[in-house]
This record gives C-alpha cells, structure tokens and sequence, in this order.
C-alpha cells in the first residue's frame, strides 16, 4: 500500500511539474518587437462592449497579419481577481481595458505587467496624451506599468423633483458648503421628499471610500491622495473635516448604515447621488437629474474643486507574446479618433489634455456632459503605492467603524489608520 | 483453495502483483477517485501549509523572486490581528447558536414530516426549497425582511432593534446564524428523515404499551434512534458553518458592522485575494482547518459516543 501511494505522489508531482514548467513570457526584447496576433479584455457593460468591438474591427480591417481577438472579462468576484488569476496561471491577455489603478502595484509585484516606458516612445506619448494627470499614474520605480485610460469624475448628481417637493431651488440647490448639504439634506428628509438625503454604500469592501471620503477629500485638500511620499495624509484638519461631515449624515440619519439592493437614487429612496457619468445612461428617463461639483467646507469655487477620478487604465501583461502589436493596438486605441468614439458611445472622459476642446462638437450636442469634462481636468487617482488595497481596507476599517457606525472618535480613528497606512507604505 | 494454496507455497507476489495490490479491480475503481482527492484537496491543502511558512505571493510564471522561509511569522502577523481574533470569535458564535438549533430544528420537523399529517409532501418541498436556492438571491429577500423598514421591524413595531438587525453589532452574527439556519434546514431534513426509516416501530408500540406519550417517545425512542444521524449533522453543520463566506459578504456587506459578522474564510478572501497576501491567507486557513479538526473531534466524542 505504501508502494501505492509514493507511485501515485511521483506521478501527481510529476504531472504537476509539467503544467508549471512553462518559461511564460519568454525573452522580453524580443517580444517588445515582436508583432503576430494578440488577444484583448474589455469591460461588459454593453456601452464599452460596443466601443470594444468597434475599435478591434477598424484594427482588423486594417491589419490581416496581427489579428486582434476582443473578449469581455471572464465573470469573478471582481474584475481584479480574474485579472490577478490570470496573471498567476500565465494566460492574461495582452491587453486589458479596464485595469484598476488600485491594483497595478499588485500586478507589478505579480510580474505580470509590462513597463510601458520600454517601447519606442512609451514615455512620451503617455504623457503627451494625458498631460500631467498621467504622472499619478507612475509606479514608485518610475515607471509606467499602465496608461491612464479614462476618468469617470466624481461629483453629486440630485434629483430636482425631490428637490421641488422640499420646497428647494432645484436649478441652484445650495450645495457648496458642508453647512448647506447638511440644511439641504435636513429639509429633503423632513420633508419627506425622500426617505434619505444621499445613499453612499455603507458596506466594507475596500473600495467604497472612493466615493464617500475621498472625493469630499480631494476637494477639501485641493488634489491631495490618500498617500503621498510614503505617509499617510489624511489624518490632517481636512481629513478630519471631511469624516465629520459624513458623521453628522449618518448620526442625523441623513444617510443609511444599512446596505441597499438596487440603486437608492433611481428608486428615489435618496435625493442625491455620488457618482461619475458613466451613470448619466442609467439616470437618463428615469430622473430628472442635475449635477454640482462635490461640497468642500468653506465652499470653493466649482473650478477650484477637485474630485475622485474613478479612472480605468490600459494595462499590458507580460504573458504577451507579440508586445510590438499589442503596443501598435495600444496607440490605436487610444488615439484622438478612437477616444472620440469611446466618448460619443460611453459618456465617459478619455483621459487626454483638453477634453473640452479637443470633443468640442460632442460637448455642443451633448450638454450634460460638459461639466464633467470640466472636472476632467481637477481629478485625484489612488495613490500607486505597495499594498494599495491593504490600505484602503486598513482606510475603510477604520472609516467604517467611526464615521459609519459611531463606534469611536473620527479623530482618533483617522490617526490610527494613518499609523498602519505609513507603515504598509514603507513595504516594498 | 488455489489462492490458499498459492500462500501457502510462500511465493512471494511479483512487482506487478504488488503495485496492483491483492485485488487489482478495486485498486481500480479506487485509483480514480484518490487521484481526484489528491489533486483537488491533498495538494491544495500541502501547498497552503507550505505557503504560511514562507513570505509566499502569487507570480507569473517565470517571474524569478525569493520566497524565503519565514517560520511561523505568518501566524504570529495573523494571531496579532484583531480583525482575524474576531473574525474567529464570530464564526464560534456562529456555530453556538446555528449547530444546536439545526439539529433540534431538522429532528422536529423532520419527525412531523414522518407522520402522517396533510400536506406532508407540499411542507417537505417547501423545507427544501431554500436549500437549493442560490444564496445570492436569498440574501436580497433576507435584507427586504430584515432591515430598519422592513417585515420584521413592521411587525415588532416598538419592540423592533435599534440599529437594526443587520447593522447592529450584537445582533449581526445571529441573524447571519439563524438566516443560515433556515436555508440549510431542508438538507438536514433530509437526512433525519433517512435516519427515521430505520427506527424500528416496534420500538414506539413498546413504548406506547409502557406509557410513554408522544413526547416521551420521541425523547425515548426517536433521539436515540437517530443518533448516528445526529452526529452526522452536527458534524456537517459545524464544518459548513466554520467555512462561512457568502452569508456576511453578501448579507452584512463585508462582514460588517465593523466586522461584527467577519467570518475567518471573509477575513482570508480580503487577505489571501484581494489583498494579494496569499501566506496570510494560508495561515487563517490551516488555523481554520486545525480548530476545526479539534472541534469535530470534540463533537464526535461527545455526540458520537457509543452507549
């Protein structure tokens, strides 16, 4: 029987060995210059699945000999998790259109990004398109693993019927200051006009601060991140300013501690939303919608006032054999003539200098977008530090525990999570 | 008598013979089932021990980086955390109250869908029903009927928590325990109900004839007879409730409030995956497998012991 069972460990070990003895992505310069048919990931929300398909028919037309395959990426928990799998089994694809700024210091320690500096004039042309927006997006080793894509600009949109019913001005609601949300949001819940005010999900996944605290953050500092040079920053006046505000809308039950299903502000349960314009699709016939710039205290002007970029970047992965394509399709995706497209066909902001006068006509015909392509140009990324999500669960923690719930002093808990911050941002 | 015979001559069998064993057909109607348990469970779980003794992340093949040996560190980082201590605390008060009142539930029940009463198959399906529905759209009917404005609250009226149910740090993790309850019900249904097919009714006319009454009886007569399967379901039921994860990821939003219904499988899906901490993940996970075993043991002594 003992006999057996070595046989069957020799043979499982031996298996096994053959499936991990792949020598993956093989000889890096070679592969740079490489070029043959490549294959790409996009988003599923069908108006990206319709710039996708578009985009990767034009390059195919035009280029029988590197054929690109387009796919959605595959369904998991998150798009992240699929992503970091595949870079673990060795078979992500070339390109991937939706990679989270959040998670490229991962995929950088994975190995599983290429460094876009390496190609003929990956420096330049990153920068030339996105102007200095793009220097966020370098990894600490002063690189570019990524190309900042498109941003979705944070701001409040608010429902002017609900408004009305308050008996408040719904084309110039008094929204600049945190005093006058908190009146706004008092008078729209006693009124009745809706059940809450605004509705920021409440639940604990690591990303939910971008869009309660840290665009209100972003504001308030004029363009801080999270981090910046290995500290934490929040922990400051501002910082503290901001978790008190947010404080005073859940303890005034002005916004729920308790998760929703569905969407809060198109079901009208709350009179305000936080989010970019990706949702103005989702909005359109079913509100009737305005939108202002995110509050700061002492109520800035709107363009002074920074917010959350909520951005998607295009990433390369080095399980890529024929990077030269990949770096050719790159461009061609993210020229003047394709992000025009993506614009037109998604709502959403190709993060390129001067998107207001480059998309002029569009901007003309299409109004409600033209003040997020204002605050195109006043976004905050997450900061591209080691262990990014570590610290924005570490953030969340602690947010979660004090502004959310209650439980402990904003102050005390904004210091506490800087003290761990620091220390997960010193580690390589 | 040939095979006797075979032994007794003392030849001794060939290499063949040996790998093959004294019964080669069963050899192989086992062989794939151990390559199955081997490839999907030995090795997972070798390589997650391997991992939480060394400073282990997830890489692209090829990619050349140094995964040194680290001791128990991995342990010492997770057993220093409070968010992994109270991820554990709460899986216990977990299966304090979703182990005993599944099996004093799926008895009771399962004994009242073994007598003849009406509509006995439409109460058997509708037991079962919840058991193989998807969790996912479960939760959405829990959270309507759960939260401040909702079924419950609406008929405790004054009576109804503050916060409510699943925001509340003390009620979070039995309203997790009580949902999981309900939806794995059916199962163990199922399986008493197997297990009361074997109570001899003999044992109830005895019993009957004695005096006893229905109570009695089924104190007398059914506990005992069923005890294997109860057995059998505290044992499933702890093991499935310890692997808690889709419950407070979906239900508390994370294992929320303030990881009042973090479950240590949640706590290792933040570290493990999302956070790219695989070696952190490994660690909770054979802590979860040891304090586990130890429990199952415990329960298989004192639940399974043998009159």
């Amino acid at each position: 029987m003992k006999l057996q069972a070595g046989l069957l460990a020799v043979v499982l070990a031996g298996s096994l060995a053959a499936c991990g003895g792949s020598d993956g992505a093989g000889d890096a310069d070679a592969a740079a210059k490489a070029t043959g048919p490549i294959t790409v990931w996009y988003s599923n929300n069908p108006e990206e699945v319709a710039w996708g398909k578009q985009m990767v028919a034009a390059w195919n037309a035009a280029h029988a000999d590197q054929k690109v395959t387009a796919q959605e990426i595959p369904t998991g928990k998150s798009s992240e998790e699929v992503i970091g799998a595949a870079i673990t089994a060795g078979n992500a694809p070339c390109l991937i259109f939706n990679t989270s700024p959040a998670s490229v210091s991962q995929f950088q320690k994975q190995g599983g990004l290429v460094p876009l500096d390496g190609f003929d004039g990956g420096t330049a042309y990153i920068e030339d398109r996105s102007g200095d927006v793009a220097k966020q997006y370098k990894s600490t080793d002063g690189k570019y693993y990524q190309l900042p894509w498109k941003s979705n600009p944070v701001m409040i949109f608010y429902n002017k019927k609900a408004f009305a019913k308050a008996g408040l001005d719904p084309e110039k609601p008094a929204l600049g200051t945190y005093d006058e949300v908190l009146a706004t949001s008092r008078k729209l819940v006693s009124s009745k006009a809706a059940k809450f005010a605004i509705y920021p999900a409440p639940s604990n996944e690591f990303f939910q601060s971008w869009f309660d605290f840290y665009p209100l953050y972003a504001a308030e500092t004029g363009g801080k991140q999270l981090v910046e040079d290995g500290k934490a920053t929040f922990a400051s006046d501002e910082g503290r300013k901001v978790a008190q505000f947010w404080r005073t809308m859940y303890a005034d039950k002005l916004a729920s501690q308790e998760k929703y299903t569905g969407d809060a502000f198109v079901d009208g349960t709350a009179a305000m939303a936080v989010v970019g314009p990706w949702a103005i699709a989702t909005y359109e016939r079913k509100i009737d919608w305005g939108v202002v710039p995110v509050p700061t205290s002492s109520g800035k002007p709107a363009n002074e006032i920074h917010t959350f970029s909520d951005a998607k970047n295009v990433a390369m992965y080095s399980a890529c054999k024929n990077r030269g394509t990949a770096w050719e399709v790159l461009k061609f995706a993210t020229s003047q003539e394709q992000d025009g497209k993506f614009l037109e066909l998604t709502g959403q902001m190709p993060l390129r200098q001067d998107v207001a006068t480059t998309y002029a006509d569009y901007f003309t015909k299409n109004a409600d977008y033209k003040t997020f392509a204002d605050q195109a140009a006043r976004t905050v990324e997450v900061p591209n530090v080691p262990n990014s999500i570590t610290i924005w669960q570490t953030f969340r923690d602690a947010y979660s525990k004090s502004v959310i719930f209650g439980q402990e002093d904003t102050g005390a808990a904004l210091d506490g999570a800087a003290q761990k911050v620091d220390q997960l941002a010193a580690q390589s | 008598m040939s095979r006797l015979a075979v032994s007794g001559s003392g030849r001794r069998p060939g290499v063949v013979g040996r790998i093959l064993g004294e019964h080669p057909a069963g050899t192989a109607f086992v062989t794939p089932y151990v390559v199955f348990l081997a490839a999907v469970f030995a090795y997972p779980l070798g390589f997650a021990v391997y991992m939480s003794f060394h400073d282990y992340f997830f890489t692209a093949p090829g990619a050349i980086v140094e995964r040194p040996f680290v001791g128990f560190d991995n342990y010492v980082t997770v057993l220093s955390d409070p968010a992994v201590r109270r991820a554990f605390g709460n899986v216990l008060v977990f299966l304090v109250i979703n182990v005993p009142l599944t099996v004093v539930l799926s008895i009771g029940l399962a004994t009242a869908l073994n007598s003849a009463i009406r509509w006995r198959t439409f109460f058997r399906v509708s037991y079962y029903v919840p058991y193989v529905t998807a969790s996912v759209a479960v939760v959405g009917v829990w959270l309507f009927l759960f939260n401040a404005n909702g079924l419950v609250n609406s008929v405790l009226g004054p009576l109804a928590p503050d916060p409510s149910w699943l925001v509340n740090s003390t009620l979070a993790m039995p309203t997790v325990a009580i949902y999981v309850t309900w939806k794995q019900l059916g199962f163990f249904i199922l399986l008493y109900l197997a297990a009361l097919q074997n109570v001899s009714k003999d044992l109830y006319e005895a019993a009957s004839m004695d005096g006893a009454g229905r109570w009695k009886s089924f104190l007398n007569v059914t506990v005992p007879g069923v005890r294997p399967a109860t057995t059998l379901v505290v044992l499933l039921a702890t093991v499935t409730g310890a692997n808690l994860f889709t419950e407070p990821y979906l239900l508390t939003g994370g294992g929320g409030p303030d990881g009042a219904s973090a479950s240590p499988v949640l706590v290792m899906y933040q570290k493990g995956i999302e956070q790219g901490n695989p070696d952190i993940g490994s660690a909770i996970g054979v802590l979860l497998v040891v304090g586990v075993l130890m429990l199952a043991l415990a329960e298989r002594r004192f639940v399974g012991r043998e009159d």
